[in-house]
C-alpha cells in the first residue's frame, strides 16, 4: 500500500478523472446517496456533526467549518435571504486541488452545497470560480444542469428544500479569493477587500448574511456525513483530522495530487507518492508546506514533519492549501522568493499602501538581492519593512507577501550573505561605482 | 498593482452579437433583478470572447446596458488582468504561468522560447497570429510548466513540445489541450498509484445506506 490511507477511505474517487464525471458515474461512486435522510435530520444536526468530525476549512485558513456555519443567524428574516457562497478562485501557487473536484468530481461538490446551504438556510448557492478555469466551468455548467434535471436541486427537488445554485466567474485577481474581495467581485466591482467588521455572517453578499467556504470543505462534507463524524475525525492527530487534498509540484520525480490522511508523514507523502525528491532525499533543499504565503521550511525540519495545521504552524510556517512545493539542492531559492514577490507585487489590490508599496519595494530589492547587487545592511531593512507590512493592511495579502521574505532570511541568511559578498569580491567598491559605469 | 491602459486605437462603435446578447441576458438572469451589476465580470469576458478584446464602445455600451457609470466598468475593467486591452493575435493568445512551481519546472526557458519565436512579450507578432503573455499562477502546479492558450490548458510542456504547439497553430491547426507527457491528468508520471481499488467503482456504494449517528426520535 502506498501511504497511510486506503482506497475505500478516499472521499474524492475521481481525483484523477478515469471515470465518468457525469451523474451518473458520481451516483455509482457514492454520491447523492443518502442526502434526503442527511436533511431530514435537521440542521442542527449537520452542524453539529461537521463540527464533531474537526473539519477544519480547506482554503488555507484551517478554521473550524461546522463552528463557521454556527454563526449564520438562526431565523432568516425578511428581504434578507442567506447566501452560500463557493470559493472556487483558486489561485495560491501551488494549489490546483479545487480543479479537479470540479472537472472529475462536481456531483459530490454540488451535493456539498445543497447539504451546506440546508444546514445555513440559504436558498440561492453562487460558486465563485476563476476565470481562468474554463474547461472546469464548463464542467460545471453541464454538470448543474444535470442535478437540475434530476431535480436534486432547483425549486422543487427531491430533497424537499427548495435551492438554486448559480456558477459565476471571475477575471484573474487572486485577490478575489480572499473573502470579501471575492463579494466585491461577485457583486460586479473591483476586488478590493472589505474591513471586518462587519463580517460577512452578517452582512456579506449583498448586505446579507453569508457564508463563504472553499470547494474542498464543502465537497467532503456529503461523504463525512454518510460515513460518521467519527470515521472522519480517526484519520490525523487530534485538532487535525481528516483526509486532504495535497498538490505537491516542484522538484519531486513525480508530482502530483493525492488524498491522504491528514499528518502524514512528509518524507512518506514525497516517497510514496511522487517517487521521492529529485535527485534522492538529501538533495532536497528547502519546502514551502502549503502555498506561496507561507514560510519556507528547510530540509533539516523536513526529517520527521508530519504535514498537519499544528506542526506546520510549531514551525512557523503552515499548511495553507497543502500546496507543497518542494526544492532541492539546485534551486536559487533568492530567485525563486523573488519570483513570490513579483506575484504579490502583481496581485496586490491597491487598496492599502502598505501593501501596494512595500509588496513593489521588496520585490525590487529581492530582484537585487538575487544578483547579489544590495548592501548587507539592506537585509535588515527589509525585514523591518516586512513587519511593517504585516499586520498592517486590511487582508493578509500583506502578511503573505512578507512571510515568504521572512522564511527565506530565517533560515538561509547566509547564503543572501554570500551572493552579496561574491558580486562585491568582483568589483571595486567606490562610492558612486554604479553611476560612473552607465 | 499593475497598470492597465486602454489602447490608444479604438475603433468607433460596438454592439453585441446576437448569440453574445442571448448569453449576457442568461447571465444577468442569475442574480436578483436590482443587482444585474453582477453579471459585468461574466459579460465583459463574453464581449472579449467576441472580438479578442475589449474596446471602449464595447465598455460603454455594457454600461448603458448594466445601468452602471462607465467608470465603474472602466475600474473593472483595469482591475482584472484576464481582460485584454489591445487587440492580440487572431490564432493563438499564448499565457506562459511563470510563477515559482512552474519556474522551478522550465518557465523561464519556455518563455525564453516564445520570446525568440515570437518576439517580445504583450505584443502581438507582426503577422497578426499571435500574442504571448507571462501570467500569474493558473493553478496547474502538479502538471508544471504550462501554458493557457485561448482558453485551455497545455500542460507538461518542454521547449520543444510548446514549440510544435506554436507551429501546429500557425498551421492553421488546433492542437489538443491537456498533458504532453502522456499524462492523463494529475497522477504520478506512469500512471497512478491510488484510487486502483475496483469496489470503489463496482456500484456498491450506491446501495441504500443507513446514515450513521441518526438523530433519537423525539
Amino acid at each position: 500500500m502506498v501511504g497511510i490511507l486506503e482506497d475505500k477511505d478516499r472521499i474524492f474517487t475521481n481525483l484523477y478523472g478515469l471515470h465518468d464525471w457525469g451523474l451518473e458515474g458520481a451516483k455509482q461512486r457514492g454520491a447523492w446517496n443518502g442526502t434526503k435522510d442527511i436533511l431530514s435530520f435537521g440542521r442542527q444536526w449537520i452542524i453539529d456533526n461537521t463540527k464533531a468530525s474537526g473539519l477544519r476549512g480547506r482554503g488555507g485558513a484551517g478554521f473550524s467549518t461546522g463552528l463557521k456555519w454556527s454563526f449564520m443567524p438562526k431565523e432568516v428574516r425578511e428581504g434578507r435571504p442567506h447566501y452560500l457562497v463557493v470559493n472556487a478562485d483558486e489561485s495560491e501557487p501551488g494549489t490546483c486541488k479545487d480543479r479537479e473536484i470540479m472537472r472529475h468530481d462536481p456531483h459530490l461538490f454540488l451535493e456539498g452545497c445543497l447539504v451546506a446551504s440546508f444546514a445555513m438556510q440559504a436558498q440561492a448557492c453562487y460558486i465563485y470560480i476563476r476565470g481562468e478555469y474554463v474547461l472546469e466551468r464548463e464542467r460545471m455548467e453541464a454538470a448543474v444542469k444535470q442535478a437540475y434535471e434530476a431535480k436534486l436541486i432547483g425549486k422543487n427537488n427531491i430533497h424537499g428544500w427548495p435551492f438554486d445554485l448559480y456558477l459565476h466567474h471571475g477575471a484573474g485577481a487572486y485577490i478575489c479569493g480572499e473573502e470579501t474581495a471575492l463579494l466585491e467581485s461577485l457583486e460586479g466591482k473591483k476586488g478590493q477587500p472589505r474591513l471586518k467588521p462587519p463580517f460577512p455572517a452578517g452582512a456579506g453578499l449583498y448586505g446579507c448574511p453569508t457564508t463563504v467556504n472553499n470547494v474542498e470543505s464543502i465537497a467532503v462534507v456529503p461523504t463525512i456525513l454518510r460515513r460518521g463524524a467519527e470515521w472522519f475525525a480517526g484519520f490525523g492527530r487530534p485538532n487535525n483530522t481528516g483526509t486532504k487534498l495535497f498538490c505537491i509540484s516542484g522538484h519531486v520525480e513525480k508530482p502530483c495530487n493525492v488524498e491522504e490522511a491528514m499528518s502524514i508523514p512528509f518524507r512518506q507523502l514525497i516517497e510514496d507518492h511522487c517517487g521521492g525528491i529529485r535527485g534522492g532525499w538529501s538533495n532536497l533543499k528547502a519546502v514551502i508546506p502549503g502555498g506561496s504565503s507561507v514560510r519556507m521550511i528547510p530540509a533539516e525540519a523536513c526529517e520527521d514533519l508530519f504535514m498537519d495545521f499544528d506542526a506546520l504552524s510549531a514551525l512557523k510556517s503552515g499548511l495553507g492549501t497543502a500546496a507543497v512545493i518542494v526544492m532541492d539542492k539546485s534551486t536559487d531559492l533568492i530567485k525563486a522568493i523573488a519570483r513570490i514577490s513579483y506575484f504579490y507585487k502583481h496581485e496586490s489590490c491597491g487598496q492599502c499602501t502598505p501593501c501596494r508599496e512595500g509588496t513593489g519595494w521588496m520585490w525590487r530589492v529581492m530582484e537585487r538581492m538575487a544578483k547579489g547587487e544590495a548592501d548587507p545592511k539592506e537585509i535588515d531593512t527589509l525585514l523591518e519593512v516586512t513587519t511593517q507590512i504585516e499586520g498592517h493592511t486590511i487582508c493578509a495579502l500583506g502578511d503573505a507577501a512578507a512571510w515568504p521574505i521572512q522564511g527565506l532570511f530565517r533560515h538561509f541568511r547566509p547564503e543572501v550573505e554570500a551572493r552579496i559578498a561574491q558580486y562585491r569580491s568582483g568589483k571595486p567598491f567606490v562610492q558612486g561605482h554604479t553611476l560612473a559605469a552607465e | 498593482m499593475s497598470v492597465r491602459r486602454l489602447a490608444k486605437e479604438q475603433p468607433a462603435s460596438w454592439d453585441f452579437a446576437s448569440d453574445t446578447l442571448d448569453k449576457a441576458n442568461w447571465w444577468i438572469a442569475k442574480y436578483p433583478a436590482e443587482r444585474k451589476q453582477s453579471a459585468v465580470i461574466p459579460i465583459l469576458w463574453l464581449i472579449q470572447k467576441q472580438d479578442g478584446w475589449v474596446c471602449e464602445p464595447a465598455i460603454r455600451k455594457l454600461a448603458e446596458m448594466l445601468g452602471m457609470p462607465v467608470i465603474r466598468v472602466l475600474e473593472v475593467v483595469t482591475f482584472y488582468t484576464m481582460f485584454q486591452l489591445e487587440p492580440v493575435g487572431k490564432a493563438a493568445l499564448i499565457q506562459v504561468c511563470g510563477t515559482t512551481p512552474c519556474a522551478l519546472r522550465g518557465a523561464n526557458e519556455l518563455m525564453a522560447m516564445c520570446a525568440s519565436k515570437l518576439g517580445p512579450k504583450d505584443h502581438i507578432t507582426p503577422d497578426g497570429l499571435f500574442t504571448w503573455q507571462e501570467v500569474e499562477c493558473l493553478g496547474a502546479c502538479v502538471n508544471a510548466p504550462m501554458a493557457q492558450i485561448n482558453d485551455y490548458y497545455y500542460e507538461d510542456l518542454t521547449v520543444e513540445t510548446l514549440g510544435q504547439i506554436i507551429d501546429d497553430f500557425k498551421a492553421g491547426k488546433s492542437p489538443q489541450p491537456g498533458s504532453y507527457a502522456g499524462r492523463h491528468t494529475s497522477e504520478p508520471a506512469g500512471g497512478a498509484l491510488t484510487l486502483t481499488d475496483p469496489k470503489l467503482f463496482d456500484g456498491s456504494k450506491a446501495k441504500k445506506i443507513k446514515i450513521p449517528n441518526a438523530p433519537e426520535p423525539a
